[in-house]
């Protein structure tokens, strides 16, 4: 299917602008959607990918209302079921990049399972999972996300669900590459997207994202200019963990829990401090890092993991290409079967 | 080769037995899930295929996989109908039955013909199996079968003294080869050739001598039983039936369905994606199709049919053909996604194998129950067009024309088959792939004409079918979706004139689809009194009753629907030339609630919901019912 007149040549640089379908954006004014979809517009035109090959698919909810407001190829499908779309095309299409756009409700609770089977068979496509902790285009019952307590519409007398975490999760699928960054972290965020794009295999970025509708400031201690310092920090290959305003506080490896410590107040060095290794063949750091969750710890927020293993689309290419090697004989001689007999 | 040797010696010393010639035959081997049945079955049944009868077959398994042994649950038969006419049905009753153990009889004897042919394996009756059986005394000589022509053999001990002595035979595998000593007594019954038989062992355990030496041995230790041993009177032949010219092959109505869309991938120059779940009994499509990759064929075993079939929307969206296979349960979990292709007007086909439902039902049995399902079983008004192949070799043919009907229309297409067709084993005359014409398929570019305006992803063209435009083509990228569409430009739209307009296109357009339709044909006169209406795979039972009662001189026609929306455009001209309908099908009335609120006719619904499906006779009689009606009136 490679197409010799969509190869990019150098004349045809692209722009955001270029992305911009003409579209009303329909979210509501101060969605958190609208940063999202601003930095990804900034990121698509840097990939060297030709816009005709891009293609968004997206489920039900706030966020799928996505594919609408880029001009690329775009499906707005049905509640929780972009994975499987996204996989039959990828595998169909291997030229093609394909994103998914969900949120924590079409992903996570009506779409777990597809979402779940798209990671573990490591398909070349770009999950972004808007996590706002509510269901937004329902008017705000709680989500599968929503922290436990939460009063909402459909839980009155407070959430008594326990939620999902959903980097551990993905975890726990086997993702190859899982990241998670905020809706007001711009720069970071056009990092971890370019890093998701790149990544040969299945990529799975959560995005905390702000409902300013249902939920709002559900994110408050992560965006907030004097809280973020003590709640976030940023995870970097190879180097140590540390935060807080002047990056005083350092991450150490209690036993099988994280510990903050204030390290140079308490005369450690950097080198002292967990260290991050997004490349590591084992989950463990991974789901280790996942487990922190605000208040009680600060949030980790970059690239988790980033390991290599083959897709499923190539795999699958693979397998196909062996068959059609092995072919001896034309489809004639198949449907006329081994034994066969003339009537005259 | 001793006992054989010494069997064939004794022969010399008897007289000839007396042989018959009869036109058809139905038998059934019968036996415990492990005893080889359906492969002994198959080995009849194409060894009566190179004889030259046209053969009709029918195996039936339990649903169980490993059902205890020796228990009714546990039991598997492959019954066998072979004429010197046409036939179209595997046959309503029996003729000759072999049962291998109690189990095997007891649910089996009822199939049998009064003074029919009923061989048992005497040694495999014993107090243990009989009880299993829920046998409180044993049949074989408590006079119970007196109604038959019971042939007690020892086929255990005959054959185990045939292959015992080769070796490196395990006790195993000794029990393994009874079938084939049954195969031979009945090869020998019915005048067939063991040659094609022998040649498959040959081939099939061309690593292992003993087990070649094995089986071919006891296959003919039982034809030699057969023609020594007394009891055996009579031998029966079927001769040679006349059938068109041509290559024939048999095949299975799943077989032909995995080979058809082979050949609709080749003749749409296309790759076919195929994504589907494993269910009973569509799940063999998929095994067959995996081994036609090389061909073009991409599978894709998917978590559930949810995903089966959204697997195949992407696809067809990134322009393979999208095809998946399933049965009822399945079918229901894929509603809302088939929905949303009828919205987004992408081509895809569901294989829908039906069985007996509702819910899990009784997988292994059919029913012609999904009709409404498929037709209607979809929130908003979502018409697509339903295809049902009316035998095994018809599979072939509508799978391609489900996916010549998908591209053409831009439409979700159902063909909607059943476990029993799935199943029946008959002869086929092998297609050219020659004569078959082209699927046409067209992925628009953006033309220099258009410029920069915006492109209109739903402009219709003369079939209101919209543009299949492919992503990845330059200056043509558009969104599509489940929100309803502007009827132009595909933009969301909830204007209300719109939405009405674009239900109507939708349905137009899938009404339209009638002029592509072949005529439909009426099997007998073309008017009269009783007019048999039947779909898919009621089909082989319809036409053979209808056919049997137009030789007795009544006023019968009968007519299958292969289209059942939309549906052939004279069917309404044919239903008014016959005083009466007849609409056998294997539901509550599915088609015929349809037939009338369509036609203002007077059709009698005949219905089965048995797993089973209809018998010539109970067709027979329900007509000359009505003919006795009529004549009455
Ligand atoms: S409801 Fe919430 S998530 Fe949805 S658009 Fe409004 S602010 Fe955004």
């Amino acid at each position: 299917m490679t197409n010799e007149e969509n190869t990019l040549t150098p004349s045809s640089v692209l722009s955001p602008k270029d992305f911009d379908s003409g579209f009303d954006v329909r979210w509501c004014p101060g969605c958190g959607d609208y940063a999202i979809l601003a930095n990804l517009k900034r990121v698509l035109p840097t990939l060297g990918i030709p816009k005709e090959k891009f293609v968004v698919v997206s489920g039900i909810g706030c966020s799928s209302r996505f594919p609408y407001y880029l001009d690329t190829y775009g499906m707005h499908t049905i509640h929780g079921r972009a994975p499987t779309i996204a996989t039959g095309l990828k595998c169909s299409r291997p030229d093609l990049s394909v994103w998914v756009v969900t949120g924590d409700g079409d992903g996570l609770s009506i779409g777990g399972n597809h979402l779940m089977h798209a990671i573990r068979r490591n398909v070349d496509i770009k999950i972004l999972l808007f996590n706002n902790q509510i269901y937004g285009l329902t008017k705000g019952q709680y989500s599968p996300t929503t922290k436990q307590s939460k009063r909402t519409k459909s839980s009155p007398t407070g959430s008594i669900d326990y939620p999902v975490n959903p980097i551990s999760w993905a975890l726990g699928a086997e993702a190859t590459f899982i990241a998670r960054t905020i809706f007001q972290y711009p720069d970071h965020m056009q990092q971890v997207l370019r890093r998701a794009a790149e990544h040969r295999g299945v990529s799975f970025v959560e995005i905390y994202q702000n409902c300013v509708i249902f939920n709002d400031g559900a994110f408050r201690y992560a965006t907030d200019k004097e809280m973020r310092y003590d709640n976030i920090f940023e995870l970097e290959h190879g180097n140590p963990m540390k935060f807080g305003r002047d990056q005083e506080k350092g991450i150490f490896l209690h036993g099988l829990t994280p510990k903050v410590i204030n390290y140079k107040q308490a005369g450690f060095d950097e080198t002292d401090l967990l260290h991050h290794d997004e490349n590591a063949q084992e989950s463990t750091l991974a789901f280790f890092l996942s487990r922190m969750r605000y208040p009680e710890f600060p949030e980790p927020i970059g690239i988790f993991r980033a390991i290599q293993k083959p897709t499923y689309n190539d795999l699958l290419d693979n397998q196909m290409e062996e068959a059609k090697q092995a072919v001896t004989k034309p489809l004639q001689e198949i449907i006329n079967g081994e034994e066969n007999w003339t009537v005259t | 080769m001793e006992e054989v040797q010494k069997l064939k010696k004794e022969d010399k010393n008897r007289p000839r037995k007396s042989k018959q010639t009869v036109e058809r035959v139905v038998i059934r081997l019968a036996g415990d899930s492990g005893d080889g049945m359906q492969l002994a079955g198959l080995k009849f049944t194409s060894a009566s295929v190179m004889l030259g009868n046209d053969v009709s077959t029918f195996p039936d398994y339990p649903a169980e996989i490993r059902a205890p042994q020796g228990t009714l649950a546990g039991v598997s038969g492959f019954q066998i109908h072979f004429s010197s006419t046409e036939i179209y049905t595997p046959g309503d009753r029996l003729d000759t039955l072999v049962a291998m153990n109690p189990a095997a009889l007891k649910v089996n004897i009822v199939d049998l013909k009064p003074n029919g042919i009923l061989i048992c394996d005497k040694d495999s009756f014993t107090p243990r199996t009989l009880a299993k059986a829920g046998y409180a005394s044993n049949p074989l000589e408590d006079n119970s079968l007196h109604n038959y022509r019971l042939f007690s053999v020892n086929i255990t001990k005959l054959n185990k003294e045939t292959v015992s002595k080769i070796k490196g035979m395990t006790g195993k595998q000794i029990n393994l080869t009874r079938n084939f000593f049954a195969l031979g007594l009945i090869s020998w019954l019915y005048d067939r050739p063991l040659h094609t038989t022998i040649k498959w062992i040959k081939s099939k355990f061309k690593n292992r001598p003993n087990i070649v030496e094995a089986n071919t041995n006891t296959l003919k230790a039982g034809y030699y039983f057969g023609e020594t041993n007394e009891f055996l009177a009579i031998q029966y032949s079927v001769p040679k039936a006349t059938m068109e010219p041509g290559l024939y092959r048999y095949i299975s109505g799943t077989q032909a369905l995995a080979l058809g869309l082979a050949t609709a991938a080749h003749l749409a120059k296309k790759e076919l994606f195929f994504g589907a779940y494993p269910i009973t009994p569509a799940s063999d499509i998929l095994h067959e199709l995996v081994r036609l990759r090389g061909y073009g064929i991409k599978t894709f075993q998917a978590e559930d049919e949810i995903a089966a079939i959204g697997s195949i929307i992407g696809a067809a969206f990134g322009g393979s053909i999208g095809v998946t296979g399933t049965s009822g349960p399945g079918l229901a979990l894929m509603s809302e996604a088939l929905g949303l292709a009828v919205i987004t007007e992408l081509p895809i086909v569901l294989i829908n194998v039906q069985r007996a439902g509702p819910s899990t039902g009784m997988p292994t049995k059919p029913e012609q129950s999904d009709l409404l399902q498929v037709l209607f079983g979809r929130n908003g008004e979502s018409p697509l067009p339903v295809l049902a192949p009316q035998s095994p070799g018809d599979c072939f043919d509508l799978s391609i024309e489900a996916v010549r009907m998908a591209i053409k229309y831009m439409t979700p297409v159902v063909l909607l088959s059943d476990a029993y067709l799935a199943n029946n084993i008959d002869p086929w005359k092998i297609p050219n792939l020659d004569n078959k014409s082209p699927i046409e398929v067209f992925h628009p570019k953006k033309s220099v004409e258009s410029g920069n305006d915006r492109f209109t992803p739903y402009t219709r063209n003369e079939h209101l079918s919209r543009p299949y435009v492919l992503p990845g083509t330059k200056g043509l990228e558009h969104r599509i979706g489940g929100l309803e569409k502007e009827k132009i430009t595909g933009d969301v739209s909830y204007d209300p004139l719109n939405h009405e307009e674009m239900v109507n296109l939708r349905e137009q357009k899938i009404a339209g689809i009638v002029k592509d339709l072949p005529l439909q044909e009426i099997n007998g006169p073309t008017e009269g009194d009783v007019l048999v209406l039947s779909w898919g795979s009621t089909h082989g039972a319809a036409h053979t009753a209808s056919e049997n009662l137009r030789k007795e001189g009544l006023s019968v026609a009968n007519t299958n629907l292969r289209f059942i929306n939309p549906l052939p455009s004279n069917l309404g001209d044919i239903l008014g030339s016959f005083t009466r309908i007849l609409l056998p099908e294997m539901n509550k009335g599915q088609l015929h609630l349809i037939i009338q609120a369509r036609y203002s006719v007077r059709a009698k619904s005949m219905t089965k919901v048995q797993g089973k499906p209809f018998h010539v006779d109970e067709i027979e009689k329900e007509i000359r019912k009505l003919i006795a009606g009529i004549n009455h009136d």
